[in-house]
């Protein structure tokens, strides 16, 4: 388990502020962010690069705030590679074997166990810089993998890659990392990347923690406007509170929506629906949604692989719906339609 | 208006080196290659878009080449076997140029020695006073050589601060010093520039599979800098086997090359030091090209 307390620290044009996090054991955490909010530099602080200016880092119960890098048996791989270019394939990967004093008979197979299992075999003998960007990718994860860490650091490991590459990268890393087990904090400012492949999240922005939890925490409900905003929320209304006997609802002063829980009778907050959870009728709908609201198509968009709709009720609301459904419904421009969703897809935050 | 200033510019420019040329004007014979070189750019125009702008730099530019190629190529002429054979013959000749080369050998060495940890510690920190310590290493470049002399000799002298254990006046060691201290901010400087492009990362990458901070110097900046830290020393090694002024000073005998060749001057003109000093250029540019070429190999781990 990695436990970080309080870590801040200042270099001179950014800090990092007061982080908390905990990783578990065995799990794929993953830290999102846009491109400036400090992850990388977050990374090398854990790693031991940079020392704290306050706080703590404990690994498995140990605390490593004050050892050197290559006492923590943390190992990390950055976006661009930095594979040796002095040593071929097999050295790069063999380096922190030998920095263990392994046995020369061992090293070599261990080697050859972590090319296999990233299928980089055939490249052994080949020095880094003659390598695709892919095959690049997969020498910097054997030759850190190859040392067992207690702790693998990923710094944006698709970033440099194309598309179709990125997605099997992608699965390969949930399948290796299913196979060796160990805890990876893999940093992204990909919400595609962060989704498929977390089992917690933490969203970082200007060198501190916005909020951590499970991908569907923080893409259903996210705790501020900004992280809303960077998630991908849409429909997000502001309104006022009313708290009575009939439950909670939020007054928009043109729309009132029913929200789940107590909040205070009065206060000023935004509410959200995701538009993927909105049901789209001609007729008001007998279910158990609690919102059931009537309103005036505006706007269609095709996306592929679903239809974006903007419908006017009061406050205009997005809409995704199947494309089959779109075809079934024989909806245009101008349908009056109804909008039902349950007080549990609202998510209530704070101004 | 732009382009009138251009123009103009070009003019003036243009002017200027023809006036040139016209107050030497027995050495019609330095337009022959900028000639060339125009026609040859001038025949390539087809395969890749030319300037006339490009043109006339480049032949300005020959100009200072062949400044620099003449005195040297008409020198190499006086190195035939004939005069190579009667100055390897002149003892005192030989010892001078073999002296040269050793202690240039050792400044080098001392130099890298003291230069790779110095030049590490400037690419990878900053500090205040960081702007002060460069200042200093650089110090010998604009100091006038024969102050530079003086300047360590008062360090370095007979009852001195330094020269009370090591005897430099008149020997080896005073020799060598003088030549650290005039090649010392080529070395350092071309030493940093080779540590600096080797990306801090890399060095990480290695601390975090297990190696300390000396293992990741040792295995992977250094392995990969190793051009940069080659070429440093040749220009180092070059820039000691020059110096005169400096080593004068402190060391008149026993005689490095250079001084040898002055004293030859002195005594018998041109006829006299020719030789040795026809040597001593072939032998400089020798070693300088097969440097070069060696050190080629190592152009692949250039970052690109």
């Amino acid at each position: 388990m990695l436990e970080i307390e309080g870590l801040s620290r200042e270099w001179t044009d950014f800090s990092l502020n007061g982080i908390n996090l905990t990783v578990e054991d065995g799990e794929y955490f993953v830290v999102l962010g846009p491109s400036g909010a400090g992850k990388s530099l977050l990374l090398e602080t854990i790693a031991g690069f940079y020392t704290p200016d306050r706080g703590r880092i404990a690994l498995n119960g140990t605390d490593i705030t004050d050892l050197p890098p290559e006492k923590r048996g943390i190992a990390m791989v950055y976006q661009d590679y930095m594979l040796f270019p002095n040593m071929t394939v097999r050295e790069n990967i063999a380096y922190g074997l030998r920095r263990r004093h392994m046995e020369e008979k061992e090293i070599t197979r261990e080697v050859e166990r972590a090319a296999k299992l990233l299928g980089i075999t055939e490249i052994l003998e080949r020095n880094p810089l003659t390598l695709s960007g892919g095959e690049q990718q997969r020498v910097a994860l054997a030759r850190a993998m190859v040392v067992r860490p207690a702790l693998l650091l990923l710094d944006e490991p698709t970033g440099s890659l194309d598309a179709t590459l990125q997605r099997e990268m992608r699965r390969e890393l949930l399948s290796l990392h299913k196979e060796l087990g160990g805890m990876v904090i893999h940093i992204t400012h990909s919400r595609d990347e962060a989704i498929s492949m977390a089992h917690r999240i933490a969203v970082m922005f200007e060198g501190k923690i916005e909020q951590a939890g499970t991908p569907s925490e923080i893409f259903r409900r996210p705790r501020s406007r900004r992280l809303a905003d960077f998630v991908g929320v849409e429909n997000i209304l502001e309104g006022t509170v009313i708290s009575g006997a009939g439950g909670t609802m939020v007054d928009t002063g043109r729309l009132k929506i029913v929200v789940a829980g107590q909040i205070e009778h009065g206060k000023r907050v935004l509410a959200s629906v995701r538009p993927e959870e909105i049901m789209l009728s001609k007729e008001p709908l007998k279910s158990s949604a609690r919102n059931c609201i009537a309103g005036k198509i505006t706007g269609m968009q095709d996306m592929a692989s679903f239809a974006e709709i903007t419908v006017d009720a009061g406050e205009p609301i997005l809409v995704h719906i199947t494309r089959q459904a779109l075809v079934e419904m024989e909806i245009t421009v101008g349908s009056d339609v109804y909008l039902s969703f349950k007080a549990t897809s609202v998510n209530v935050m704070e101004r | 208006m732009k382009k009138n200033a251009s123009f103009l510019l070009g003019m003036v420019y243009l002017v200027a080196l023809g006036a040139l040329l016209i107050a030497f004007i027995e050495l019609w014979y330095l337009l022959i290659i900028p000639g060339l070189v125009g026609a040859y750019l001038l025949a390539g125009r087809k395969k890749e878009r030319t300037d006339r702008f490009f043109i006339a730099f480049a032949i300005a530019g020959m100009l200072l080449v062949f400044f620099v190629a003449l005195p040297v190529a008409n020198m190499l002429r006086y190195s035939t076997p004939e005069t190579i054979g009667r100055t390897f013959a002149d003892g005192a000749a030989v010892s001078s140029i073999v002296l040269s080369m050793g202690a240039a050998f050792y400044a080098v060495l001392l130099s890298l020695l003291l230069g790779i940890p110095l030049a590490y510690v400037l690419a990878r920190r900053d500090f205040a006073g960081k702007g002060l310590i460069e200042a200093v290493v650089d110090i010998p470049v604009v100091v006038p050589h024969t102050v530079a002399g003086i300047a360590l000799l008062m360090v370095l002298g007979r009852g001195s601060i330094l020269g009370s254990t090591i005897n430099f006046v008149d020997a080896m060691p005073g020799i060598v010093a003088a030549m650290i201290f005039v090649s010392a901010p080529f070395i350092v400087n071309y030493l940093r520039e080779g540590f600096e492009a080797v990306d801090p990362r890399m060095e990480f990458v290695a601390r975090g599979l297990g190696a300390s901070g000396f293992d990741a110097f040792r295995t992977v900046t250094l392995p990969i800098s190793i051009r940069s830290i080659f070429m440093g020393a040749v220009m180092g090694w070059a820039r000691a086997i020059s110096e005169f002024g400096a080593v004068v000073i402190i060391a008149y005998y026993p005689m490095i090359a250079p001084t040898y060749i002055y004293a030859a001057f002195n005594s018998g003109g041109l006829a006299t030091s020719r030789p040795v000093a026809s040597l001593l250029l072939l032998i400089c540019i020798g070693v300088f090209v097969a440097l070069r070429l060696l050190s080629g190999r190592w152009k692949r781990y250039a970052r690109d």
